[in-house]
């Protein structure tokens, strides 16, 4: 069985993560509860012919994907698998509200041909003039996690050398207005924007493009290696244990072994609780690390999540904004264990270490 | 080549049938449900024909003894009819399982409650619960929840080659040894989002649809979900369950031409079908029917079917599209046409291409016509989608 | 005619979303496809929508926009002749 690298990476999100150090200017938001993408220059990276029809995610993921495959030095991708939420919500809202609005009158094609999740898969795949696998999950929590996993088999089973894998979601405004009345986002007025001690429902809504080349071949560049994937839609609070020591157990590993665990607490009342639950079991010997707070949540943040974990392998060690009261930890991870779940749905587990 | 993957179980439900039995005895007389759209207001009612399931969501839902404040979509009640026959005919149980998988593809999810509400969701409290539901993750997780699986579930979303890919992840699933059984297949209910969609792009005919007839005006749209149980060898030996047919190659690429329309030659549709072939260890030759994509597209016909006369060197062997009887189910067609494929298979029989009249100037293909019955051993089935998104299956006996 | 064009002009540059062009960007006999202003299949289908909302000719086969759409031009000519708003 082959191993799996991750050789390239490129992150668009509302931190600046597409240039300079790790995480070495963090941004604090501090008083909104909706948190915008940092923008890239577009034009660098796409031509004007192409960037008309695009959305804010479509573009995102365009520059993303292309810094990784840059990083990874790769000229033939074996397949290009994306994973999003919402999809192009942003497109699906414009053709929505054109047929509400004007009772299904003179509407055009674009936004909804750009509305189609597999929309940026497919246009990378046009871009490179890739005719190799292309895939698009939409399993809420589960689609980064998904593609992740579907990448990871293709190098590791099928023999494949480069798989390109995204996470992807962007923000529209009528649908993250939604999402605030019903409490999955935090209301305009609600101060818990500092979500490691929220006391309120529902999280910071933000967004992302992270892309990654996924590769069977270890290089000067490479991040860390893969180990596994693992995702179920449904847990108890009390299986979390059995769930995360049956995987480590098949990677011959135990919960001892994991140097640094990344959880996904975003404020939430209702569901933090679960990493309550993982910070209990890891506490005693593992470090502590968090990314929502600077990141936000949204349904395909568990791929920024393994953009920190790589960073982190990479340098041994995490900056002091990813623990919590920035406490500081140990300076030589080599194990790193991502556990996710998005509103008690959709638990995932990677498995990383350095190389 | 690898080890085939087994099918033991199948449900469906589109507009020839809300079962299988149904399905069948509709394409074997002849029944299409094409008709004028009765469950969906729109203006374009009286333009266009669709494949609709000839049953309100109140119908639906009591189907399914749904409660009366329920979040269900239509895609995930039609999801939910198809997968419980699905695990019906394969004999096992999904309550509490946390063994089985299930990957369900749709392009839909919620959007059709979603466009129903969209401007009184914000003062209406009552209709809020159908929010969430907006993603398409949400609604295959109703019918997870709805079937009791508790274990590894997932969601492609590949527009019109969703099913098919949703098949090929869950073969891949069992010959990694990562799943012994998965419930894999796609849902799509009919909504004003995609009717408008399509017609914008001016590929929604006026009348029945007519795949690979060179007058040929668009498609029908259709609804639908089924879905197929696939299970590896050990597993189907143990409880000594009998397979309905094996899965035994697929394969996916990308025509990277257009992200709507097809490249000419088809390439991408070429590609897939020929990595189909490698993956199964079979020749072109080997293979007794095609069902065919067919949409009916002046694009999509000319395409496939030069990727056909390439791919089988001319001697294209009986093909027919079955989108006729059924409009174009979107997510759900590959696995609508798979449970199809496998129809041909047990009664070897192939299914008639309707409203087809006269062959396309640009090549000497005919589908067949009429119901034929012959020894059918190996089939292939197309799916190709937006995005220049490429599907093929082989199944066999 | 001259105002035609200079209000077609201004239509497609709004509805294709061509960011960086201006009216006077765009000659009258320019090819709209193809070579010329690099307009595609997707964009023919906008602009039977703008022929259809803003001039009331309705085209059913999208291959008819061929002809019509070549420049400026030709579509300023079967606009004065087939409009009814």
């Amino acid at each position: 069985m082959e191993r799996c690298y991750i050789n390239g990476m490129g992150c668009i999100s509302v931190q600046n993560t597409f240039e300079g150090n790790f995480l070495e200017h963090p941004i604090v938001y501090s008083d909104t509860n909706i948190i915008y993408a940092v923008k890239p220059n577009y034009k660098a990276f796409i031509p004007p012919a192409a960037i008309r029809r695009m959305s804010s995610g479509v573009k995102n993921s365009i520059v993303a994907s292309a810094l990784a495959i840059e990083q990874a030095q790769v000229n033939e991708l074996d397949g290009i698998i994306t994973g999003t939420g919402m999809g192009c919500i942003q497109d699906s809202e414009k053709f929505l509200e054109k047929m509400i609005d004007f009772n299904e009158e003179y509407l055009t094609p674009t936004s909804f041909i750009q509305s189609t999740h597999n929309t940026v898969s497919g246009q990378i795949a046009l871009k490179l003039k890739c005719n190799a696998y292309n895939f698009t999950y939409v399993n809420t929590g589960g689609s980064f996690p998904s593609a992740l996993l579907d990448g990871l088999m293709q190098i590791k089973n099928e023999g494949k050398n480069n798989i390109l894998i995204g996470g992807i979601d962007e923000i529209a405004d009528y649908t993250f207005k939604l999402y605030q009345t019903i409490g999955h986002i935090k209301k305009d007025n609600e101060e818990s924007y500092h979500i490691l001690e929220s006391r309120s429902e529902g999280c910071v809504g933000g967004e992302g493009s992270t892309f990654f080349v996924l590769s069977n071949e270890k290089q000067d560049q490479t991040y860390a290696e893969v180990l596994d994937a693992h995702l179920v839609n449904k847990l108890k609070k009390e299986q979390l244990e059995g769930f995360i020591n049956n995987f480590l157990q098949r990677n011959n590993m135990n919960i001892s072994d994991v140097d640094a665990v990344v959880l996904g607490n975003n404020g939430d009342v209702n569901f933090d609780t679960y990493y309550d639950e993982a910070e209990r079991l890891f506490k005693s010997n593992s470090d502590l690390l968090y990314y929502k707070h600077l990141f936000g949540e949204f349904m395909t943040a568990p791929s920024i999540a393994v953009w920190i974990a790589s960073n982190v392998l990479k340098e041994g060690k995490a900056p002091s904004v990813l623990y919590k009261n920035n406490e500081k930890g140990s300076d030589s991870i080599k194990t790193v264990l991502i556990y996710n779940q998005y509103r008690g749905k959709d638990h995932s587990l990677t498995l990383l270490k350095n190389v | 080549m690898k080890e085939k993957v087994a099918i033991t179980g199948m449900g469906i439900v589109s507009a020839i049938g809300m079962n299988a039995e149904e399905n069948f005895l509709s394409l074997k007389d002849n029944k299409h449900g094409i008709s004028k759209i009765a469950h969906i207001e729109t203006t374009l009612k009286d333009k266009i024909l669709v494949g609709e399931i000839k049953k309100s969501n109140q119908e639906l839902e009591s189907l399914l003894n749904l409660p009366s404040k329920n979040n269900f979509s239509r895609s995930s009640m039609l999801g939910a009819i198809a997968a419980k026959e699905a695990v019906q005919s394969a004999g096992i149980s999904t309550d509490g399982n946390t063994s089985i998988g299930f990957i369900n593809s749709t392009t839909v999810g919620g959007m059709d409650m979603i466009e129903k509400y969209y401007r009184d969701f914000l003062d209406q409290e009552e209709l809020q619960h159908y929010i969430e539901v907006h993603d398409a993750g949400s609604n295959t997780d109703l019918i997870a929840e709805h079937l009791g699986i508790q274990g590894f579930v997932t969601t492609i979303s590949t527009a019109c080659s969703s099913a098919a890919n949703a098949i090929m992840l869950g073969a891949k699933m069992i010959q990694s040894g990562r799943l012994d059984q998965v419930i894999v297949g796609g849902m799509d209910g009919l909504c004003k989002f995609t009717i408008n969609g399509f017609n914008t792009l001016m590929i929604l005919s006026d009348t029945y649809n007519q795949p690979f007839d060179d007058q040929r005006k668009g498609l029908n749209l259709g609804e639908g979900a089924a879905y197929l149980v696939l299970e590896s060898e050990a597993s189907y030996q143990k409880r000594n369950k009998k397979p309905l047919a094996y899965l035994k190659g697929y394969a996916n690429a990308n025509d990277a031409f257009h992200q709507t329309a097809s490249s000419e030659q088809g390439d991408g549709a070429y590609l897939a079908m020929k990595s189909a072939f490698e993956v199964a260890g079979m020749k072109p030759e080997a293979i007794d029917y095609v069902n065919v994509h067919g949409t009916a597209t002046p694009n999509n016909d000319l395409s496939e079917g030069r990727a056909m006369i390439k791919l089988f060197d001319q001697k294209v062997p009986d093909f027919s599209s079955t989108k006729p009887f059924t409009g174009h189910t979107l997510a759900a067609a590959a696995s609508v046409e798979a449970v199809y494929s496998i129809f041909a298979l047990r009664e070897n029989l192939i299914f008639p291409s309707l409203n087809f009249q006269n062959k396309m100037e640009e090549f000497d293909l005919t589908p067949q016509q009429e119901l034929k019955e012959k020894e059918i051993s190996a089939v292939l089935s197309n799916s190709f989608g937006f995005g220049g998104n490429c599907s093929s299956l082989i199944f066999v006996k | 005619m001259e105002e035609l064009k200079t209000e077609l002009k201004e239509k497609i540059i709004e509805a294709l979303n061509l960011e960086d062009m201006s009216v006077e960007d765009i000659n009258d006999t320019d090819m709209l496809f193809e070579e010329g202003l690099g307009l595609d299949s997707i964009d023919a289908l906008e602009l039977i929508i703008i022929l259809d909302k803003d001039y009331g000719i309705k085209l059913t086969d999208s291959k008819d926009g061929k002809k019509i759409f070549q420049s400026i031009e030709t579509m300023a000519q079967y606009i004065t002749e087939h409009r009814t708003k």
